[in-house]
């Protein structure tokens, strides 16, 4: 995968999204205060918000580009969304759900068989979405999204709200969509735990700026184990130097 | 002279479903766009909507039957097409009560709109699904109670609609006589117990259609 964001910028209530990054990872974090900017720059990859200007391309294609006036729309991308409340459709069943995005005309490339075996939801396909617990939740809107075969996941905070030990048993779901689909994500949160069990590059937002960028071991450090914190940021060099 | 009570109450259910069905495909899109887009002008849109519900019903018949009649710009083209008036007939009648209901409607639309959370369409169109199709089958379920509620209001409301009634179609018996219409007639002749009985089948006419309109609120689950 390969994501190229480049001069991007999205006008939002307190500041403007600005944005320069080529994403290559497996997992990459977005990590940030809330208000930082990271939900909105999800939406644009996914072609929910129209940027005021920039270009994003995967893999070579193009995304958007405000000055070509090309915009994607949302369904041609490709891209798979999680957002925070999971946004299960509740007048449907489980397995409706699952299968929303083959019903809309995708010739499955993903076997439902597969994805509900590896995510443990076979035996919730009958049921109401209202009668799931959170943690099933969250593992039947991941499986609908990979059933959609995407090129890119984007993960918008979907722990948020799992209570810690639930937590713990749904992020090895998370590496196993990783490893047996192939498919790179997106991972954003505020959350520095999270980002450290489940990413291998990590993009820190500031205020709708990328402030900061590297693997989570350089990003953070072990406060009470098994508790992260983010590392204070290196001094500037003019302020390092002497005098 | 006996009262053809049945008949009129029949008439009138006819109208107002007809004047009901007549607004609803525009009254759920002005709805949905109410609740889902901002736009220039939008503010003004929604007044004008809502006009009718303030004005005087005779006021807005007053601007129908300008509208209407033969010197106006929808009667002279609904003379043409189809070689016939609109005013004084049962068409100005469905007209009158679509035109009084279309406010009504289209508020329950927009609040069923509203209700539904955006993020399922967002998630529907990068599940694959185009706009339409998300609309048709995220939207437009999660909204289906709120738009049958709002269209037995509407139809409740055209049951009973009288002011604009009587200055587009006046009354005429067997041609526009609707309950409202015949109520008011038979009050004026001195048959008030003849106008009695016609309460009656218009209350029960009312009160079937908005306890359908309040079960069907009330049992809205998203």
């Amino acid at each position: 995968m390969n994501l190229e964001i480049t001069g991007l910028r999205l006008p939002l209530a307190p500041f403007v999204l600005a944005a320069d990054a080529r994403l290559d990872a497996r997992i990459t974090g977005l990590f940030g205060a809330s208000g930082a900017g990271k939900t909105s720059l999800l939406e644009a990859i996914a072609g929910l918000r129209r940027p005021a200007a920039g270009r994003i391309a995967l893999d070579g294609a193009v995304l958007s580009d405000a000055a070509a006036r090309v915009f994607l729309q949302p369904e041609r991308r490709a891209i798979g969304y999680v957002p925070q409340d999971d946004a299960l459709f509740p007048h449907l069943s489980v397995r409706q759900n699952l299968c929303y995005s083959h019903a809309a005309g995708a010739a499955p490339r993903i076997a439902y068989d597969h994805v509900v075996a590896v995510l443990d939801i076979a035996g919730l396909a009958g049921r109401r979405v209202d009668a799931l617990s959170g943690g099933e939740r969250q593992r039947v809107a991941f499986g609908r999204a990979v059933l959609a075969a995407p090129r890119l996941l984007l993960l918008d905070e979907p722990l948020t709200g799992l209570d810690p030990g639930l937590k713990q048993r749904v992020i090895p779901y998370l590496h196993t969509i990783r490893d047996e689909f192939g498919i790179p994500m997106i991972y954003v949160s505020h959350n520095a735990d999270e980002i450290v069990a489940l990413c291998d590059d990590v993009l820190l937002l500031e205020r709708g700026r990328c402030v900061r960028r590297g693997a989570p071991a350089e990003l953070f450090t072990a406060d009470r184990a098994p508790h992260y914190v983010l590392r204070p940021p290196p001094p500037a060099p003019d302020a390092a130097a002497p005098g | 002279m006996s009262l053809p009570i049945w008949s009129i109450a029949w008439f009138t259910a006819w109208v107002a479903a007809a004047g009901t069905l007549l607004i609803l495909p525009p009254g759920i899109a002005l709805g949905w766009l109410l609740a889902r887009r901002d736009w220039r002008g939008k503010a003004l849109v929604e007044t004008a909507v809502a006009l009718p519900l303030v004005l005087p019903p005779v006021a807005t018949g007053l601007v129908l039957l300008r509208l209407l009649g033969r010197r106006g710009f929808a009667g002279r083209w609904c003379e043409a097409v189809f070689g016939g008036g609109i005013v004084f007939t049962w068409r100005a009648v469905v007209i009158a009560a679509a035109v009084m209901s279309f406010p009504l409607l289209v508020r329950t639309a927009r609040l069923a709109f509203e209700g539904v959370n955006p993020r399922f369409e967002q998630v529907a169109r990068t599940l694959g699904a185009g706009p339409w199709r998300a609309f048709a089958t995220i939207t437009l379920p999660l909204a289906a109670r709120g738009l049958v509620a709002g269209a037995v209001l509407a139809f409740a409301r055209a049951l009973g609609e009288f002011g604009a009634t009587v200055m587009v179609a006046g009354f005429i018996p067997g041609r526009t006589a609707t309950l409202a219409l015949s109520i008011y007639h038979l009050v004026q002749l001195g048959r008030d117990g003849d106008a009695w009985t016609l309460l009656a089948v218009s209350a029960g006419l009312a009160f079937g259609a908005l306890a359908l309109s309040e079960a069907l609120l009330r049992r809205r689950p998203v």
